[in-house]
């Protein structure tokens, strides 16, 4: 019983997070991987070189910036991906797991962010 | 003496509930319910960009020839691909989640309510700004 009281007092807190990443998503991760992921290595682009991109990265607010776009996105994945596992495959005794599975990639994930980006140069 | 019954105690000779069985496929039965997984898969996608970026920058930190193979990496046709199909279910993301905000908060101005375009048409601009600036960050040298 304590410990469904417990995930009662964290929802809202997940739910800000799927929310605040949903709207970061939204906003820069098409061009990212229109950029990166599509339009640099077909060549319709000039991709930037190896020390603009470092000199980019090297300021703190671009780094901010990296942080936030990998960080709260990865509790949006998890948070929605949870519930279409949900819906879609009806394996509700495995909740827990999930839900760990999914919350605990997306802490790794905004802690390797944040390793890197405090470490690079 | 009462003692205290859950809701969801078991009930002797209680008759089975009856519930429809639910096929796992239920998302193709019609083109709503489609939409409404494929909006919920456009998570994938999101997760794929997100752990691309961090691929990228930890091949950036380790100088230039790792950074050379992440791009060669990213001319495998293979994760082109990947990347088109994660670029289209990023999309699809932006323009549900924009759709969203006028059904999520209703603004009234002088008692009538505000038309959905005009409380998203404002995210789209935006997010049409946001895209050009960080292109121009990567574009201008």
């Amino acid at each position: 019983m304590p410990q469904q009281q417990s995930h009662l007092r964290l929802e809202p807190l997940l739910w800000t997070l799927f929310s605040a990443g949903g709207v970061v998503a939204a906003f820069f991760l098409p061009v990212h991987i229109f950029l990166f992921g599509i339009a640099f290595p077909l060549g319709w682009l000039k991709p930037p070189a190896y020390s603009s991109l470092v000199a980019l990265v090297s300021h703190p607010l671009v780094r901010i910036y990296l942080f936030v776009l990998c960080s709260v996105p990865l509790f949006h994945w998890a948070h929605r991906f949870r519930y279409t596992i949900y819906d879609g495959l009806q394996i509700k005794h495995l909740n827990e797991v999930i839900n760990f599975c999914c919350y605990g990639c997306a802490v790794i994930g905004t802690l390797v962010a944040g390793y890197l980006l405090w470490n690079i140069h | 003496m009462k003692s205290h019954v859950p809701a969801h105690s078991y009930t002797p000779y209680h008759p089975k509930w009856y519930r429809k069985r639910v096929s796992t496929y239920w998302w193709l039965e019609s083109w709503a319910f489609t939409k409404f997984i494929l909006r919920e898969l456009t998570s994938l996608g999101v997760a794929y960009v997100v752990a691309l970026t961090i691929l990228q920058i930890h091949m950036l930190s380790h100088g230039p020839e790792a950074y050379a193979g992440f791009e060669d990496l990213m001319k495998n046709p293979f994760i082109i691909a990947l990347n088109v199909i994660s670029f289209l279910l990023v999309v699809y993301h932006t323009i549900t989640w924009f759709n969203l905000a006028p059904r999520a908060m209703t603004v009234r101005v002088a008692g009538k309510r505000v038309p959905g375009f005009l409380i998203s048409g404002p995210n789209f601009v935006a997010w049409l700004v946001v895209s050009a600036i960080v292109a121009w960050f990567l574009l201008r040298g």
